[in-house]
Order: structure tokens, then C-alpha cells, then sequence
């Protein structure tokens, strides 16, 4: 299955509406994750838009093919993708973080249609998703379980934990997606706590490894049919990103992991991404 | 007095009700020989998930297997079940109410030989502390049993606790195991002593023996630790002139908690025979360990007589 060049104008505007909800959403004045959100605005576009097989008036298909964001703290990105698909009102965007509101901080399952599971304590999602492969394999389902990790997050041990139970248990229907941005809370990764050489480290792991363009719709597009493929090994999408990939001011900025815009830098944003 | 082993127990029992529900699936960190998991795995390899020595994933794992429609057994020792996974509990299994059962063998200083690593006194005081889990300690194999059923029939996540060594049979046969309740076991009208785990024999033989030297203990199984029934726990300590607790457990965040909290502000003196604070030690036998830390039924006729008064 190739990605027809409509389709990928198509989610390239996707992309566009996910940052643009993104911002509007963080507001001016407060603090929210732009620069990890905006980094996986076309990785998401591609899942829900795509790639995945899913059905917002079912959230709890069986069938579903499962997301996981175990890079919990970029849940605005899914919540926008959530909300354009219908799994909730568009105006709930509005309410991010507010006292009782569905969308919290950090995602979860019991509030928001279409969450899977409650991730943002890092490091936990890759397990999760392991066990829900691992449960598609004894019903012999076809579904496939995708999981978007941070390359800061993997410094935790039990991401690697699971990629051994990926590999040992040959879980063939897990697809990770590495959002490479390169900078973490506090500054570049390199210079802080380097979790380099990713592709390697995942082949070492009995993982089949590629490497693509995180913002490249037709890479990330292809990279995930390849993945249908293989067989007998989990797959890793190592995606080089930018950190608030599409926000100049936000570009690869520690600041903006969990920054605060100013009114015009929030009117600046919001002008880039509006039809 | 027949005996039995809560582990050989629990191993059995999940292998019969896995025969009756297929949704059931095991997960052990390497210790499935003394879990007793490993019973599970040889008649359903399919549903049994060798995690290797990582208990944090094994969490994790399980919460994706539940969240697929599986009941997720999760096995290790009560310190590594309950403690190395702790923010993995929190926030995959507790936050979104999965449908996990951690089972916290080798509980308290029942692993007598390996000393503190491998002793775990603080995992009632650990899963209380988080919300929505519930947590059990049986008395003795025939709980055990009723309480693995009871696990599988409540939908969420349940910690339970499992001793390593051969245990008196105590609780009555003939009753119906429910979360959330508590057994007399001993009808008395001097002294109410709220036990659980082994700790529920001592106090029965303390019983005994006070009974000799007339004060009459009632002894209450505490196999439910969380959610506590306040005014079940009143009604229970009413009557009597004083309160004792027994655990096998540290006196911070265990059953002692729970008991004095409930009581506060009542004029009833409370005695609490737990593990003082302190790490626990290697022994050549478990009774030497317990005598050693205080949990015998001597501390408990001591702590009744104190509160008597």
C-alpha cells in the first residue's frame, strides 16, 4: 500500500490543525509541553488518519489497533487528534487542565475516550504495550499496538526491560516509534545523559530497526507499512524529529518542553497554522 | 490441627479456576518454583509469561494484558511485588482501576534465610497508601483459596499477601470468603485482638491461654486491609476494655494504623504487637525469627493483659 501524493497533502494539513490546536489549546501565559507535542504532530497524523485501523463511535473495538503514548506529557497532540476524529466534542479542547475536566495533564484512560492507558510517569508505555500484543497473539487477533516513546524517556531501565520481552516473546504486531527530537527538559540529550546509538541499541535487542524523517508523511507512511512485514520481530521507527518542530521560536528550545508563550508569540503560533 | 501451605495453595488454585476461566494469565519474575506459578505454567503455557528478573515491566505487562481482556496474576516476592514496582502500580494499575492481581509471596519474615532484602514488612503499608487498590492477607490455605476466587470475581486491582510456610487451618470451612469482611474467629468479651496473616494463630493460642487466667479474647481475622469497614472494625472493639493489633509487619502503615485511626478518640486502650521500625534478619528458622521480633503469642498475652487493666 502506497501513500497516494492527495493523501499526503491531506495529513500534511492534519499535521497543521493537530499544532494549531496544540497552541490554542497551551493558551498565552501558561505553561504547557509545546516542543514534545509539536514533534510528533505528523508521526499521530499518519497513526489515526492512516494508518490505523480504529472507530471513534467504538472507542473499545476489540479489533482496534491500539495507540500508546508513553511519552505521556505530549498528550495534546492525541487529544487534538482525538477530538478532530470525534471520540470527543472539539470544544472540550478548551478545557485542558481545568478542575474536572477530561484532559488532564497527562493522559488518562478512565476520562478520555480513545486513551488506552494512563501513561506520562515514563517509561511504562513500551510494557504496556507488550502486554497488549502479547494478548492479541493468544486470541490470535490481527490488531497491531503502536507505542510513541521520547529519546530522553528510554534513559528509563524498564524500556529496556521491554524490549526484551518484545524480542523474546517475538511480538510482531508492536510497532515503537522513537520521537528523536534531541532535547529534553533541562537541554540537548547529548550533553546531559546520551541514550545514542539508537538504532544499533534497538538491533541489539533483536528489534528490526529503521530510520526515517519523523516530519516526512510518506516516510513515516512507509516505514509503518514496512512494518506489517516483518515478521517473527518487534519494529522500531527511530524518527528524527525537531523539538516544536513548526514553531520557530520553539525550535529545538529546551524552554518549550514545558514553556510558557508570551500573548505574541501565542498570536505569532497560532497564525502559522491557521487555514 | 491439619497444615498447609498458602503458596502450594495459591499455585493450586489458580491452575483450577484458569481451567474455568480462560481469560486468566500468569506472569512471573524467575521465582515461579516458589510462587508456585510454575504450576500454572505447566498445564497453560500459553497464558504464562516468563518476564525474566523485571518486575517493573512484569507490572506494566500485566496492565496491557488486562486492559486486552485478560485477569493478570502478577508473582514475586512481597518486596519485590509490592515495593520495586511501586510508581508502576500507581500510576498503570491503580490511576485506571486495571484488572491486575499482585501477589506478594514470601510476605512478612517469611523467608526466614535471606534476611531483609528478601523480607517484606512494609507492602500492606505501601499498596494501602495507594487509592483504588485492595489488599488481602489470609490466614491460612483454606482462605487463600476462597480469597484467589474472590480476586478473580472482583473486577480491579487487588494486592494479595503470601506466606512461605506451613500454616494451621483456621478459618471455618464452611464460610463464604468476601472482600471487605471480617471473622471471629474466637468469641471473647474482655479484649478485642484484631489479627492478621500467621499472626491470627498466635492470637488464638494466646486466647487460650488467657482464658486460663480469665480474660476472654476475641479474635478477629483482618484478611482485608483495604477498604476497611470503619464502623464494622467499632463494632467489633465495643464492648471490650481494651484493643490489641498483631501483624506480621511493620508497626508504620499496617494494620496498627489502620485499627488506632479508626479508634481514635475513643476511650479504649490499644496495644500493637508489629515489627518496630527496624529491618528484618537472616535466622535458621522462622519461629526463632518471629520470637526475635516480638510476634509471638507471649507479646500478644502480655499486650491483652496490658490493655486489660
Amino acid at each position: 500500500m502506497s501513500i497516494s501524493d492527495e493523501k499526503v497533502v491531506q495529513l500534511e494539513k492534519i499535521a497543521r490543525k493537530l499544532r494549531f490546536d496544540i497552541v490554542t489549546m497551551i493558551g498565552a501565559g501558561k505553561p504547557g509541553h509545546l516542543g514534545g507535542s509539536c514533534s510528533i504532530a505528523e508521526i499521530v497524523a499518519v497513526l489515526y488518519f492512516h494508518k490505523m485501523h480504529h472507530d471513534p463511535e467504538n472507542p473499545k473495538w476489540p479489533d482496534r489497533d491500539r495507540f500508546l503514548l508513553s511519552k505521556g506529557h505530549a498528550a495534546l497532540t492525541q487529544y487534538a487528534a482525538l477530538a478532530e476524529l470525534g471520540y470527543f466534542h472539539k470544544e472540550i479542547l478548551n478545557t485542558l487542565k481545568e478542575l474536572g475536566t477530561i484532559l488532564q495533564g497527562h493522559p488518562e484512560m478512565l476520562r478520555v475516550p480513545g486513551i488506552e492507558a494512563n501513561t506520562g510517569s515514563l517509561g511504562q508505555g513500551l510494557s504496556i504495550a507488550c502486554g497488549m500484543a502479547m494478548a492479541g497473539k493468544i486470541d490470535k487477533k490481527d490488531y497491531r499496538v503502536y507505542c510513541i516513546l521520547g529519546d530522553g524517556e528510554i534513559a528509563e531501565g524498564q524500556i529496556w526491560e521491554a524490549s526484551m520481552t518484545a524480542a523474546f516473546y517475538k511480538l510482531d504486531n508492536l510497532v515503537a516509534i522513537l520521537d528523536k527530537n534531541g532535547v529534553q527538559a533541562t537541554g540537548p540529550i547529548v550533553e546531559r545523559y546520551d541514550t545514542n546509538p539508537h538504532p544499533d541499541k534497538w538491533k541489539a535487542f533483536g528489534w528490526a530497526v529503521s530510520e526515517i524523517d519523523g516530519h516526512d508523511i510518506r516516510q513515516i507512511a512507509e516505514a509503518l507499512d514496512n512494518a506489517d512485514r516483518i515478521k517473527g520481530r518487534p519494529v522500531m521507527i527511530v524518527a528524527n524529529t525537531v523539538k516544536g518542530k513548526g514553531v520557530p521560536f520553539a525550535e529545538g528550545k529546551a524552554d518549550f518542553h514545558h514553556g510558557i508563550m508570551t500573548e505574541e508569540q501565542y498570536q505569532t503560533a497560532r497564525a502559522l497554522f491557521e487555514d | 490441627m491439619a497444615m498447609q501451605n498458602c503458596r502450594k495453595v495459591y499455585g493450586e488454585t489458580l491452575v483450577e479456576l484458569g481451567r474455568e476461566n480462560e481469560r486468566i494469565v500468569a506472569l512471573d519474575a524467575d521465582l515461579s518454583k516458589s510462587t508456585m506459578t510454575r504450576l500454572f505454567q505447566q498445564e497453560f503455557p500459553y497464558r504464562f509469561f516468563e518476564m525474566g528478573i523485571g518486575e517493573q515491566n512484569m507490572i506494566s505487562t500485566a496492565v496491557g494484558l488486562a486492559l486486552s481482556g485478560k485477569i493478570a496474576f502478577v508473582n514475586s516476592f512481597a518486596v519485590f511485588a509490592a515495593g520495586r514496582p511501586y510508581d508502576q502500580i500507581r500510576v498503570s494499575v491503580c490511576i485506571g482501576k486495571v484488572n491486575v492481581k499482585i501477589i506478594g509471596s514470601s510476605c512478612g519474615i517469611s523467608d526466614f534465610g535471606d534476611g531483609a532484602t528478601h523480607q517484606g514488612i512494609e507492602d500492606i503499608a505501601i499498596m494501602r497508601a495507594i487509592p483504588n487498590m485492595t489488599v488481602l492477607s489470609p490466614v491460612d490455605g483454606i482462605e487463600t483459596r476462597k480469597m484467589v476466587k474472590a480476586a478473580v470475581e472482583y473486577d480491579g486491582p487487588v494486592y494479595i499477601r503470601i506466606n512461605r510456610n506451613e500454616m494451621p487451618d483456621v478459618f471455618p470451612e464452611d464460610k463464604e470468603f468476601k472482600i471487605g469482611k471480617y471473622y471471629v474467629i474466637r468469641e471473647g468479651k474482655d479484649v478485642t485482638i484484631f489479627a492478621t496473616g500467621y499472626m491470627v494463630f498466635k492470637a488464638l493460642r494466646a486466647a487460650q491461654a488467657l482464658e486460663k487466667e480469665g480474660i476472654s479474647l476475641r479474635v478477629v481475622n483482618v484478611s482485608t486491609l483495604k477498604p476497611i469497614d470503619e464502623e464494622a472494625i467499632k463494632e467489633l472493639a465495643s464492648g471490650v476494655k481494651g484493643i490489641v493489633t498483631a501483624e506480621e509487619h511493620s508497626i508504620i502503615g499496617g494494620l496498627a494504623s489502620a485499627i488506632t485511626f479508626i479508634l481514635r478518640g475513643q476511650a479504649v486502650p490499644i496495644e500493637a504487637v508489629a515489627i518496630r521500625d527496624c529491618f528484618g534478619q537472616s535466622a535458621l528458622n522462622y519461629e526463632q525469627l518471629l520470637e526475635h521480633y516480638g510476634l509471638t503469642d507471649t507479646a500478644i498475652i502480655e499486650a491483652a493483659k496490658k490493655v486489660f487493666k
